[in-house]
């Protein structure tokens, strides 16, 4: 009840005034009073002080209260209830601060002690009582309500309406336990199998929607699609520029601009000092690759041999008994092959044929694996003097005999087994099936037989001396022209030999000649069985092989002819001008050619190589070089004959072993014979570059190296080998190495198939093929080598030219001295020079016969005629 | 102009030398000694070495330039004098 708040005075007016107040806003056991601080301070109930809100009960006793009340009569605060207190009954009265002037006023009297009682001592709550009764009670079920859902799941649920039929099948009692078959049935297979009702539109009532629900969703539909662009205008772009040109007045204005001046004073002593540089010298230039010839570098530390050395010696007692090699060659392509021709040595030949006994004549292949077994045998019923394998296909080999006759081999089908045999590959298995009839067992080695030999009236009369393939650049007509070759492959050999002829075979199947062509047609059905295992490449040739040209060698000066013993020819390298034809030549000719289809094509069809050098150098027996040319000239009869020599040196005191072209320079010839060699430059007519000095032994074999333009290698009669460098030394070798063979070496020759190992292959007299290492030193050219020498020859050259000069000078002075004395006798010197040379003549061919014999003996060439004595 | 005519003389006159030219900063030849394909060539070819050489040195160090670049090859030698405006190409063959 919120009292009314009205102005209450500090007036503590009597009772009456209590009266007056007709609002009742205190109950009436409290008396609401205002204190004052003194009355306070003497009951001690200071405002604040000894009562506060929170402790506003204050005890009060009544007898302080009534001598308050007397002493200070009208001031006390506690007149107007003075009546009152004197009825009260108890000692004590309660005051109470009440700070929220409840009662508007600040204290108030509790004047009942029931009130007091009630207000000091407030009732208790009833709390713990309450919790008791909560924690006995245990949960019970509720009882449940029904809210109408029972309705709805009687609907859902699924009740059967009608009760189960069931069915009882049995069967007769005898079919009891005996199989039963079900089968289905669709409804529609049987007529009446089902019953059914038809819904149809029943036109008595018609209930039209008018309310339906549905719902939408969106989905985002997905769609790929791809665009592809036509170039429908093809269109090449492209831009073409020209360089950002000055006009010349602009470039004039820069010229004269002040900027382009300093700048050019500044850019110049720069530039200049720069280029100083350069010249005083090449600071890119490396001094140490400078110093040595390169392959030392690596070497320098170890030892570096300068010998030959020994590498493998090749020899087969069985087949080498009682032969000497009259030629050796390294196989082109395979590595570590090589091939050794013997002959039966002199003292065989002078058994009477019927007795002796027919060995054949071989070719013996060893290879690096095998030093004691030869490889492959290439057989053949005569001698064989001289062989080469061609270079367009290394599978073909001529061969020239001792009677005359040039015989060819076709080993393509053992190179799988010489292959096989190389030292680098591992031990291959050799497949047996293609070999046909040659055995597994490694004792025996396989044979190969000629597949062709010229026929005996074409061919030389005597032994040849030397077999050449022309190279595949060109080839030659019947008239000695050369001219192109379609075949881009070697097809013609030349040979020379001891009947003073040279000539030049094809391999090629001839043209059918209309003369011939009867014998001929008779020869081809009567094929001739062709030996087991011997390819039929060249069986066209087989004795009917003539050869394409003879040329003859008279002599220039006398009658008589050359005899030659080995020749030299220029291997033309051919400049295509018409590169298409050589595009077309070339694919048609990959891989091995085949040479059994090869034919002869008509001189006319071919292009004469105006470029072709068509002369050779040849050694003959009696020591001279012989420089001719092969072509046929027409002589005054309209008959076609060999022109003379152009040149003839006779250098040479014996008969000439070798001439070797160098591999580096096509116009260097080197020559050996008798104790001397010597060095020409083809195109230098008046003698040679080089003749060194007599030496001791006589030289018998010579061999370029293939490697180093200055050096060759010279072996002699003893045995030793020289190494000659011509821009070390050119009096005397740089290198002799002795006793490298046992007797006569025969033949040199160099290989080079691997880069690491050169070899020299040197054959002696007794059968023995040696392969010696070549050392580093001599193989690895020295830096700008070819140029040194190419300078050198071309210095000797102006030097011979000089000393020429001089002779002829010298010589026309001697005339012109002399010369009025022979005008007086004009007709005795050309007399007597007549009898002179035939004096002379008759001197040297008095000694020729002997001298003839001799020298053919030395190399076993000779064949006993039978006009010449027995010796 | 005289003085531009001296400085190419007095270069031309050392040895080996096989040719100058002056260049302007977008590689427009100025002034040559050689015909003018291969002036072009020279020209164009240099100036974008040069601009990358000069890119180069200023950027390892902004406070460096360039000052002269030598390019040696098998046969000769190319000299080139790279300046603000300008840059002078120079074409020896070395003694050896």
């Amino acid at each position: 009840m919120p009292p009314k708040r009205r102005k209450s005075a500090r007036s503590s007016a009597g009772s009456e005034g209590r009266g007056k107040g007709k609002d009742k806003d205190h109950p009436e056991d409290i008396f609401p009073l205002v204190l004052t601080s003194t009355t306070q301070e003497l009951f001690g109930c200071t405002a604040d002080e000894d009562v506060t809100k929170e402790s506003p009960y204050k005890l009060l006793q009544k007898d302080d209260i009534m001598q308050d009340i007397k002493r200070r009569a009208t001031v006390s605060d506690f007149c107007p209830m003075k009546k009152i207190l004197l009825g009260y009954p108890e000692d004590e009265i309660l005051l109470v601060y009440d700070r929220d002037f409840t009662y508007n006023c600040a204290f108030y009297l509790v004047l009942t002690p029931e009130a007091k009682d009630r207000i000091l001592n407030p009732p208790k709550p009833e709390t713990p009582e309450v919790v008791e009764k909560e924690v006995s009670k245990t949960p019970r079920p509720k009882h449940w309500i029904s809210l109408g859902s029972e309705q709805e799941i009687e609907e859902e649920s699924v009740k059967e309406t009608t009760k189960k039929l069931c069915y009882k099948f049995s069967r007769v009692r005898r079919k009891f336990g005996a199989p039963v078959c079900f089968s289905d049935r669709n409804v529609a297979d049987a007529k009446d199998g089902f019953l059914e009702c038809v819904s149809y539109q029943d036109s008595r009532f018609s209930i039209k929607q008018m309310q339906r629900d549905c719902g939408v969703q969106a989905v985002p539909r997905l769609q790929s699609s791809s665009a592809q662009t036509q170039w429908k205008f093809q269109r090449n772009v492209f831009t073409q520029y020209v360089p950002r040109e000055l006009s010349d007045e602009e470039k004039e204005n820069i010229l004269q601009s002040e900027s382009l001046k300093s700048f050019c004073n500044s850019v110049t002593p720069r530039v200049l000092h720069a280029l100083q540089q350069e010249e005083i010298m090449n600071v890119f230039s490396d001094d140490w690759e400078a110093l040595g010839t390169g392959a030392e570098g690596g070497d320098w530390p170890g030892k570096v041999s300068q010998d030959l050395m020994l590498f493998q010696a090749f020899t087969d007692h069985k087949y080498t008994k009682d032969r000497k090699i009259s030629s050796i060659h390294w196989h082109p392509t395979i590595h570590g092959v090589i091939a050794v021709a013997l002959t039966g040595k002199k003292e065989a030949q002078f058994i009477d044929s019927t007795t002796a006994v027919t060995r054949p004549s071989l070719i013996l292949f060893y290879s690096f694996s095998d030093p004691s077994n030869p490889q492959l045998l290439l057989e053949c019923p005569v001698d064989i003097s001289a062989f080469e394998f061609c270079p367009s296909d290394p599978n073909i080999i001529v061969g020239g005999c001792v009677k005359g006759q040039v015989v060819l081999w076709d080993i393509s089908a053992h190179v799988t087994h010489l292959q096989g045999a190389q030292p680098s590959a591992t031990k291959v298995p050799v497949n047996t099936d293609t070999f046909g009839i040659v055995d597994h067992k490694e004792t025996k080695t396989p044979v190969v037989q000629h597949c062709a030999m010229s026929s005996s009236e074409g061919c030389h009369k005597g032994p040849i001396t030397d077999v050449q393939w022309l190279p595949p650049t060109f080839e030659v007509t019947r008239t000695g022209l050369p001219v192109e070759n379609k075949n881009k492959i070697s097809v013609q050999v030349v040979t020379c030999s001891l009947d003073c002829t040279l000539m030049f075979w094809d391999v090629r199947m001839q043209r059918p000649n209309p003369s011939l062509s009867g014998r001929k047609q008779k020869m081809d059905p009567k094929t001739q069985p062709t030996p087991n295992g011997v390819p039929d490449t060249f069986k066209h040739l087989d004795r009917t092989w003539k050869p394409l040209l003879r040329v003859s060698l008279p002599k220039i000066d006398t009658s008589g002819e050359y005899i030659p013993l080995k020749f030299s020819l220029e291997h033309y390298i051919c400049n295509n001008n018409n590169t298409d034809e050589a595009a077309e030549n070339e694919s048609d000719s990959e891989g091995i050619p085949d040479y059994s289809q090869l034919r002869i094509s008509s001189a006319k069809t071919l292009r004469t190589l105006e470029d072709v050098n068509t002369k050779l150098y040849i050694g003959t027996a009696n020591g001279e070089i012989v420089y001719t040319d092969w072509k046929l000239e027409k002589d005054d009869f309209g008959r076609l004959l060999s022109a003379k020599p152009l040149h003839c040196f006779s250098i040479h005191p014996r008969l000439v072993n070798s001439v070797q072209r160098s591999p580096f320079f096509k116009d260097i010839i080197l020559t050996t014979g008798g104790c001397n060699f010597a060095i020409w430059k083809e195109g230098v007519m008046d003698g040679p570059m080089l003749l060194s000095s007599r030496s001791e032994q006589d030289y018998t074999a010579a061999c370029w190296s293939l490697s180093r333009p200055a050096v060759f290698f010279i072996g002699k009669t003893d045995g030793s080998i020289e190494v000659w460098n011509l821009l070390e030394k050119t009096s005397e070798p740089t290198q002799v190495q002795e006793h490298v063979t046992n007797s006569m070496i025969t033949y040199i020759k160099v290989c080079s198939s691997s880069s690491k190992q050169h070899f020299l292959a040197v054959s002696d007299d007794l059968g023995l093929v040696r392969v010696l290492e070549i050392p580093k030193t001599l193989y690895i050219p020295s830096k700008s080598e070819s140029l040194s020498v190419k300078k050198y020859f071309e210095l000797e050259e102006d030097n011979m030219k000089v000393v020429l000069k001089d002779e002829e000078l010298c010589e026309k002075q001697k005339k012109e001295v002399e010369g009025p004395k022979k005008k007086t006798e004009p007709d005795k010197p050309t007399v007597k020079s007549l009898d002179l040379t035939k004096e002379a003549y008759m001197t040297e061919y008095g000694d020729f016969p002997s001298l003839n014999e001799s020298s053919l003996k030395s190399i076993d060439l000779w064949v006993a005629t039978a006009d010449t004595p027995d010796p | 102009m005289a003085e531009v005519e001296e400085t190419l003389k007095r270069i031309q006159g050392q040895k080996g030398v096989q040719g100058i030219i002056i260049v302007n900063s977008e590689g427009i030849p100025i002034k040559t000694t050689l015909d003018y394909p291969s002036t072009v060539q020279y020209a164009g070819l240099i100036q974008q070495l040069v601009m990358m050489a000069r890119s180069t040195v200023r950027e390892i160090d902004p406070q460096n330039d360039l000052t002269f670049l030598r390019v040696r090859s098998k046969k000769n030698e190319i000299m080139i004098a790279p300046d603000k405006d300008y840059f002078l190409i120079v074409i020896q063959n070395p003694s050896d």
